[in-house]
C-alpha cells in the first residue's frame, strides 16, 4: 500500500488539524468573539493579501537579514572565542569569569541600550542579536574543544603539525557536535532577540507589522503574520538540525 | 597551601578579571572618548541605583518582576511535569499532543505577545501566561526524556514488590527522571526572565523591564544602564540558586557523589 506512510503521516498530525478547526468553529459560532480570534480562514485571505501587497515579503527579508547578519556574527565570534578558551589556559583564566558572569544574563535588558547606541534601524537590532547569541555558542565551542581527544592532538602534534593548522584539523571537528548545538540554541535565540526587539522599537520587520496592523485594529492580518513568524522560527530550525545532521555524517 | 587558602586565591583569580572589566568600564567612560549618553560611568550608574534603592523603587520594580518571572516559571514546572508525565504513561496524550509540542517548541512565542495582550489586557496576567508559554516546552520534553530513560529493570522490580501506578510515579519515575526534569527547569528559568523582561518593556508600568523603557524614553542613559546592571544580577543571582538547588536535591544521585556540577 503506497498511502500507508501518508496515513501515518494524517494520524500523527491529526491534532494540529483538529486544533485549526477548533479554532474555525470557536469563532465561526461566537463561542469567542470574532475581534479577539478572527476564524483561521479569514486569517488566510489575510494573509494572502499581505503576500499579494508584498508587506510581508519586504518586512519579512528585513527580519531574516537582521537575524541572519547578527546570527553569522556571533557565531563566527563565538566560536572562535570559545575555541581559543579551551586552547590556552591564561585565555581562558581571563575571559571564563566574564563568559559566566553574562551568561545568565537576560539578553533582552540589552534592547534599550542597542537603540541609544545605533538608533531604530537595521544596526541595533544585528547587534543585540550578535551580543545575545555569542554565549551560547561560546560555551558550544569550549566544551566541545576542550573534550576534543587528547591523543589525537598529541599525534598531531607529533607529526609536526602546527599550531593553528591542528587548531583547524584536530580541535575543529571534534567540537564540531557540541559547537552545532550551541548554534541551535542560539537559532531560537536570534528569533526571541529579533522579534522582542522589533515589537518594542522598530519601523520595519515582522515584529513591526505585527504591531502596526495589532494597532490598527487588522486583527486576521495580525494573525496571520504572527502564525508566519512561529512558522518560520519553526522552519528555520528543522531545516538547521537537517543540515547538521548531513554535516555530521562522517561521525557515523 | 591549606584547602581554605586554596579556595580563597582560587576565588580572588576568577574575580579579578571582572574587577578588571569594571574598572575599564569606569576609566574608559571618563576618557571623554565617549558621551556620558552612549555610556555613563559605572560610578554614575551605581549612583543611580543606590538613590531608586533608597526612595524604595528599586525594591517594588525587583519584587514585581522577580513575582511575575517566578509565578509564571512555577506554572510551568508543575504543568511542564505533570504534561510530560501523562505524555510518557499515556498513548493518547502522547498522540494528541506531540506533535504541537514538537512545532511549538521551536517557534518564538514571543511573537504572540500581542495577542495575548489583546486577550488578557496589560497587567501581570498576560506577562505571566507568555513566561508560561515559553518556559513550558523545556520542562515538557525534558520530563518525557527523563522518564522514558528510566531503567525497565527499576519498573519491573517496583511492579513485582506490588507498586501501584501512583505510586510507581511518584517513587520511581519521578525520582529517576529528576535529573533530567531539573536540566529542563534550569533552561526554562533563563528563558522565562528573558520573557518577563520583554513583556515589561512592551506594555510599560512597574517592574524592571518597564523601569528600563521609560528611561530609555526620556533619554535617560543612566537609568537605561542601571536597569542592564539590575537585571543582570537578579539573573545571576536566579540561576545560582537554581544550580545550588540541584545540588541539592540531588545530593543521593551518583551526579551529585561524582562531584560533576553543572
Amino acid at each position: 500500500m503506497m498511502t500507508y506512510p501518508l496515513f501515518k503521516l494524517l494520524i500523527r498530525h491529526a491534532p494540529l488539524l483538529i486544533l485549526a478547526m477548533a479554532w474555525e468553529a470557536a469563532s465561526r459560532l461566537h463561542l469567542v468573539s470574532p475581534l479577539a480570534l478572527p476564524p483561521l480562514t479569514d486569517v488566510a485571505r489575510a494573509w494572502f493579501e499581505l503576500v499579494q501587497s508584498g508587506e510581508l515579503l519586504s518586512n519579512g527579508l528585513s527580519s531574516l537579514y537582521r537575524a541572519g547578519a547578527g546570527l553569522a556574527l556571533a557565531i563566527m565570534a563565538g566560536g572562535a572565542l570559545g575555541i581559543f578558551m579551551a586552547s590556552s589556559r591564561p585565555v581562558n583564566a581571563m575571559l571564563g569569569p566574564l563568559v559566566e558572569l553574562f551568561y545568565p544574563m537576560p539578553k533582552s535588558a540589552l534592547i534599550p541600550v542597542t537603540v541609544l547606541w545605533l538608533g531604530f534601524g537595521d544596526g541595533s537590532k544585528i547587534l543585540l542579536i550578535f551580543l545575545g547569541c555569542m554565549l551560547p555558542v561560546t560555551i558550544g565551542a569550549y566544551n566541545g574543544a576542550r573534550g576534543s581527544d587528547r591523543h589525537l592532538i598529541w599525534s598531531a602534534r607529533s607529526m609536526g603539525a602546527r599550531r593553528l593548522r591542528m587548531v583547524w584539523d584536530v580541535v575543529v571537528p571534534s567540537a564540531l557536535p557540541e559547537l552545532l548545538n550551541g548554534v541551535r540554541t542560539a537559532l531560537a535565540l536570534s528569533f526571541i532577540l529579533l522579534v522582542s526587539s522589533e515589537l518594542i522599537v522598530a519601523r520595519q520587520g515582522f515584529g513591526y507589522l505585527i504591531g502596526y496592523l495589532g494597532a490598527n485594529g487588522s486583527y486576521e492580518a495580525m494573525f496571520a503574520v504572527v502564525l508566519t513568524v512561529a512558522f518560520t522560527g519553526f522552519l528555520a530550525d528543522r531545516v538547521y538540525q537537517a543540515v547538521v545532521a548531513r554535516v555530521l555524517r562522517w561521525r557515523e | 597551601m591549606t584547602a581554605a587558602m586554596r579556595r580563597v586565591a582560587w576565588g580572588a583569580a576568577r574575580l579579578a578579571p571582572i574587577v578588571a572589566l569594571l574598572a575599564a568600564w569606569e576609566i574608559f567612560a571618563r576618557s571623554g572618548a565617549v558621551t556620558p549618553f552612549m555610556l555613563p560611568a559605572l560610578s554614575a550608574v551605581a549612583e543611580r541605583i543606590y538613590d531608586d534603592a533608597l526612595d524604595g523603587e528599586l525594591f517594588i520594580n525587583i519584587g514585581v518582576t522577580l513575582y511575575r518571572a517566578l509565578a509564571g516559571f512555577a506554572i510551568a514546572a508543575v504543568g511542564g511535569v505533570v504534561l510530560g508525565a501523562a505524555m510518557a504513561r499515556n498513548a493518547v496524550a502522547r498522540w494528541f499532543f506531540d506533535p504541537i509540542i514538537s512545532v511549538g517548541f521551536p517557534m518564538p512565542k514571543i511573537a504572540f505577545l500581542p495577542v495575548v495582550i489583546l486577550w488578557l489586557g496589560l497587567y501581570d496576567v498576560p506577562k505571566i501566561t507568555m513566561v508560561v508559554l515559553d518556559a513550558i516546552f523545556p520542562v515538557v520534553t525534558a520530563t518525557i526524556a527523563g522518564i522514558a530513560g528510566v531503567e525497565k529493570e527499576l519498573l519491573w522490580s517496583a511492579r513485582n514488590m506490588g507498586a501501584k501506578d501512583r505510586e510507581l510515579l511518584w517513587q520511581v519515575l519521578l525520582p529517576a527522571a529528576l535529573p533530567q526534569i531539573l536540566t529542563g527547569l534550569q533552561v526554562a528559568l533563563p528563558i522565562a526572565l528573558i520573557v518577563v523582561v520583554v513583556t515589561e518593556m512592551q506594555m510599560g508600568g512597574y517592574g524592571l523591564g518597564g523601569a528600563m523603557m521609560q528611561a530609555s524614553r526620556f533619554a535617560n542613559s543612566r537609568g537605561v544602564f542601571a536597569g542592564i546592571v539590575e537585571i543582570a544580577v537578579i539573573g545571576y543571582a536566579l540561576v545560582a540558586v537554581m544550580a545550588a538547588l540541584r545540588r541539592r536535591l540531588l545530593g543521593w544521585h551518583q551526579e551529585a557523589q561524582e562531584g560533576a556540577g553543572v
